[in-house]
């Protein structure tokens, strides 16, 4: 195989997990949702580039769930929402941005030490994608863990499940069917979060978490 | 048919009275039905087991397509599993025929019946179980079943405290056991017993197997310190299940080990020998202190089970050590003297037991400072007490003394061990044993005397009637069987032959050749015995004073003041009590080992008020072993506590840091 396939993939792979560490540092939420819908816009790139590479015509159909579902519909319907609730100005982070981001780098270092031995012996288009996605998997959960509002912690999951579609087209002959099950699950996931974070807005005013946590009756103010 | 698939339809048998329990409990006709039907499912399996170790036939294996996918269910009766089947089922035998005429006084004979039959099948199917996972099923299934019996008188909460104690040895001792298996299916992780027999472990590996299976089995059999809730739990289920708990099920703790350590684990280094037998000569000495402390006749009879388990276990460690040493005979002796034991004390431990269900339902008291003068208005039960309380304090002619007389002889074979430790270690065992020996003498004196003899010290007691012939019938076959495999042991010692030669890689001596019905374990030169000589003996000494007596002492009436036996006084509270009797061993043990604590209230002359006497023994396991444990799993659990009421995304941040913390684990690892 040319040379220049493997870096065109590793160069997709990688915006791939270079957007999941910009979405570590978004301050606004409308920028979150712009930085998650060109994340899906890349990975479809992606994964269009591996049915192209293992010829493999069914991940056409992967990449183009993904671009319209991740990177139309659920920005699109985000966006709404946002507007709905009138929260697009609103700043919030539990961590600030230097330590998120040293954390950020230290999960994509993990990432890589712990896949490189594991997959030596595989497809050598596999390999680096594998570390890649573990990344991106690491850094959607530390998006979620970081940020205390629930549209953004939604993005977070769905940012993970980014990570975890490279995985799964990375490796070769992974059946279409594993693809459109991950993305209707999360197309349900976003539906359900969907009627949640409404319902969190009529009963209390706003999606921030704390709230509900003041709510239980055991809020902590170091939050 | 072969013989496991019969054993198997017996185990079917005790399930369906199980059904039958649970159908008909509230009929008036299911205590006879269900026990009856499981008596004659028990003697249908001691006859197979007879017929697999007199036959000595070949084992017989069976596998099922049940249990996990891949392994399924594999069963295999061999002589060892037929040695303890027949253990098992001919004491289920004699609980359930006493337990026909015994079940009638249950209150709720729902609580009872319908566990009865799969604790019997549990107890069965762990015989029979050759692979981990059966037999770790079997094992929680004996547990479960048993805890359910220990709880059936849930009214009084000392029983559900019981019953939890019991449940976390329990699970304690599992998880041991799931230890030992995984650390010995390592090498090929397949878990039939088969392939771990053939695969074969480093020493450490091996050791720390060892160790945990000691562990594991010796919560279940009783070993100190693990004894805890055996005294708790036995005295707390109905009687017959008490005599089936102390008597039965504890050896099955013990088949477990022997299972393990001696058929799947196989060689091993002598030194593991000598932990064994360490561990069974302190279970022996600490098991019959506590048991002469007692006042409650259940509980002193649990405790004497663990001293008992702890004869067992030194005959076993000694049966490791001199395999391991190459000296196949002296562990024949050992592993023969461990397995003479385990039946005996099956025997004359469910006979006691029975003797003391026997007592509780003719006064409704266990507490032996309420019994007394019961020979009078007992006279059966009170024979065949008396006959368990010789064999169990080991005099010959009877059985209890065959076996100990056996691990003696192999503990003075010790000097044969090559390792220096051993030879020294083995004979201080063996003046614990001695010790253990001479105190439950004086342990089984006390309980016959204060609870038979003497005046009856309660109105119930006085008023006690004798019980119906069910009871009596079972008690009787029991005593008939100390009194048989006492004057004739070489029956008995040929019978183990399969089980030592499949274990110990040897066998004693056949006795059945040897003249007038000796036994002659090593050599006619180095020792021999012969119960039935004794036991004639006994019969013309005893008839000859008799009639000396009656004929040549004097008719002539004599009138004198009655001898008070030093009581001035009249009342029954005056004479000898239990914890009288016990007084002096109390104190010369006492501060040390049990933390005694009294204190005297003497009021002062003039005034009108009682004295008190307070006595506080403590069970030391409890003080330095499971109370600081206790508190730090509450304190440790306290602090936890928190981890209940966090936010989603701090749980997220756990599982977060749980992930990256083994991730991390894994790559500093390779």
């Amino acid at each position: 195989m040319n040379p220049l396939w493997f870096d065109i993939a590793h160069l997709l792979a990688g915006g791939v997990l270079v957007l999941s560490l910009m979405l570590l540092y978004q301050d606004r939420i409308t920028a979150v949702i712009n930085v998650f819908a060109l994340q899906a816009v890349v990975l479809s790139l992606s994964v269009g580039w591996q049915a192209l590479v293992q010829s493999a015509p069914h991940l056409v159909a992967t990449a183009l769930i993904a671009l319209v579902a991740k990177g139309v519909i659920i920005p699109t319907a985000l966006h709404r929402i946002v507007r709905k609730l009138d929260i697009h100005r609103e700043v919030e982070r539990v961590v600030s941005g230097g330590p998120t981001m040293l954390a950020g780098l230290g999960l994509v270092a993990l990432s890589i030490l712990l896949v490189q031995p594991v997959v030596e012996t595989a497809d050598p288009v596999a390999r680096e994608d594998f570390a890649f996605a573990l990344a991106v998997v690491l850094l959607g959960l530390l998006v979620m863990i970081t940020r205390r509002n629930a549209v953004t912690q939604v993005i977070g999951f769905m940012s993970l499940e980014n990570g975890l579609i490279l995985a799964a087209t990375g490796a070769k002959g992974m059946p279409l069917v594993v693809e459109v099950s991950v993305a209707f699950s999360v197309l349900i996931a976003f539906i359900v979060f969907g009627v949640f974070v409404f319902r969190i807005r009529e009963r209390f005013d706003t999606v921030d978490v704390n709230v509900l946590e003041r709510y239980r009756g055991e809020r902590r103010e170091h939050l | 048919m072969p013989e496991v698939t019969i054993g198997l339809w017996c185990i079917a048998g005790f399930l369906g009275t199980g059904v039958l329990g649970a159908v008909l409990g509230r009929h008036a006709v299911a205590t006879p039905l269900v026990y009856g039907t499981a008596m004659c499912v028990a003697l249908a399996a001691v006859l197979l087991a007879l017929e697999v170790l007199l036959g000595a036939a070949p084992a017989t294996s069976l596998v099922l397509p049940i249990g996990l996918p891949g392994l399924g269910a594999h069963f295999r009766l061999d002589a060892l599993a037929a040695f303890f089947m027949l253990v098992v089922n001919f004491g289920a035998a004699a609980a359930s025929l006493y337990a026909i005429g015994y079940g009638r006084h249950e209150k709720a004979p729902l609580r009872v019946l319908p566990f009865y039959g799969p604790f019997l099948a549990a107890m069965n199917l762990v015989l029979l179980a050759a692979d981990a996972f059966t037999f770790l099923l079997s094992w929680e299934l004996m547990s479960l079943a048993s805890w359910t019996l220990v709880v059936s008188n849930h009214r009084q909460s000392a029983n559900i405290r019981a019953g939890f104690i019991y449940l976390l040895m329990a699970s304690f001792g599992t998880l041991c056991l799931l230890l030992t298996f995984g650390l010995l299916s390592n090498a090929t992780g397949d878990f039939t017993f088969e392939r771990m027999r053939a695969a074969g472990s480093s020493e450490t590996v091996v050791a720390m197997a060892t160790l945990l299976a000691l562990v594991g089995a010796g919560s279940k059999a009783g070993l100190v310190p693990l004894h805890v809730w055996l005294p708790l739990a036995h005295p707390a289920a109905p009687s017959h299940v008490s005599a089936l708990l102390s008597g039965v099920m504890t050896k099955v703790g013990v088949y477990g080990f022997m299972r393990i350590v001696f058929d799947v684990i196989g060689d091993l280094s002598p030194w593991a020998g000598l932990v064994v037998v360490v561990a069974g000569g302190a279970t022996a000495v600490l098991g019959v202190l506590y048991a002469v402390m007692q006042r409650d006749l259940k509980r002193l009879l649990a405790y004497s089970t663990v001293e008992n388990i702890g004869i067992i276990f030194i005959g076993l460690g000694l049966a490791l050590a001199f395999r391991a040493d190459g000296q196949a005979p002296a562990a024949a002796l050992a592993l023969t003297a461990a397995l003479f034991h385990v039946l005996n004390h099956s025997v004359f431990k469910s006979l006691l037991f029975f003797g003391a269900g026997a007592v509780q339902s003719a006064t409704g008291e266990r507490d032996m400072e309420k019994l007394g003068g019961l020979v009078h208005r007992m006279p059966q039960t009170a024979v065949v007490f008396l006959i368990g309380c010789m064999s169990i304090a080991a005099l010959p002619p009877l059985n209890g003394f065959v076996s100990e007389w056996m691990t003696f002889q192999a503990i003075l074979l010790s000097p044969q061990l090559t390792p220096w430790g051993l030879k020294f270690a083995v004979p201080a065992v063996g003046a614990m044993l001695a010790l253990a020996a001479a105190l439950a003498g004086a342990c089984f004196v006390k309980a016959f005397g204060v609870v038979f003899l003497s005046r009856p010290r309660s109105p119930a007691a006085a008023n006690a009637t004798e019980v119906d012939g069910f009871a009596l019938t079972a008690m009787l076959m029991l005593a008939w069987v100390c009194v048989v495999a006492g004057t004739l042991p070489g029956f008995v010692i040929d019978a183990l032959h399969p089980v030592t030669r499949a274990l110990a890689g040897s066998a004693l001596p056949t006795q059945a050749g040897v003249p007038w019905l000796s036994i002659v374990p090593i050599a006619e030169s180095r020792s021999s015995y012969n119960g039935l000589i004794v036991f004639f003996f006994l019969i013309a000494s005893g008839s000859m004073t008799a009639l000396v007596v009656h004929r040549l002492a004097s008719r002539r009436t004599r009138k004198s003041p009655a001898w008070d036996c030093g009581y001035p006084l009249d009342s029954p509270i005056t004479q000898y009590s239990s914890a009288s009797f016990a007084m002096p061993i109390r104190r010369v043990f006492g501060t040390v080992v049990f933390g005694v604590h009294e204190t005297v209230d003497m009021p002062r002359p003039g005034e009108m008020r009682a004295g008190h006497y307070r006595l506080r023994v403590r069970d030391p396991a409890w003080r330095y072993l499971y109370g600081p444990l206790a508190r730090l799993v509450l304190r440790s659990a306290h602090k936890l506590n928190r981890l209940q009421f966090l936010t989603i995304r701090r749980y997220l941040a756990l599982v977060f840091a749980a992930l990256i913390v083994l991730m991390l684990v894994v790559a500093a690892w390779r």
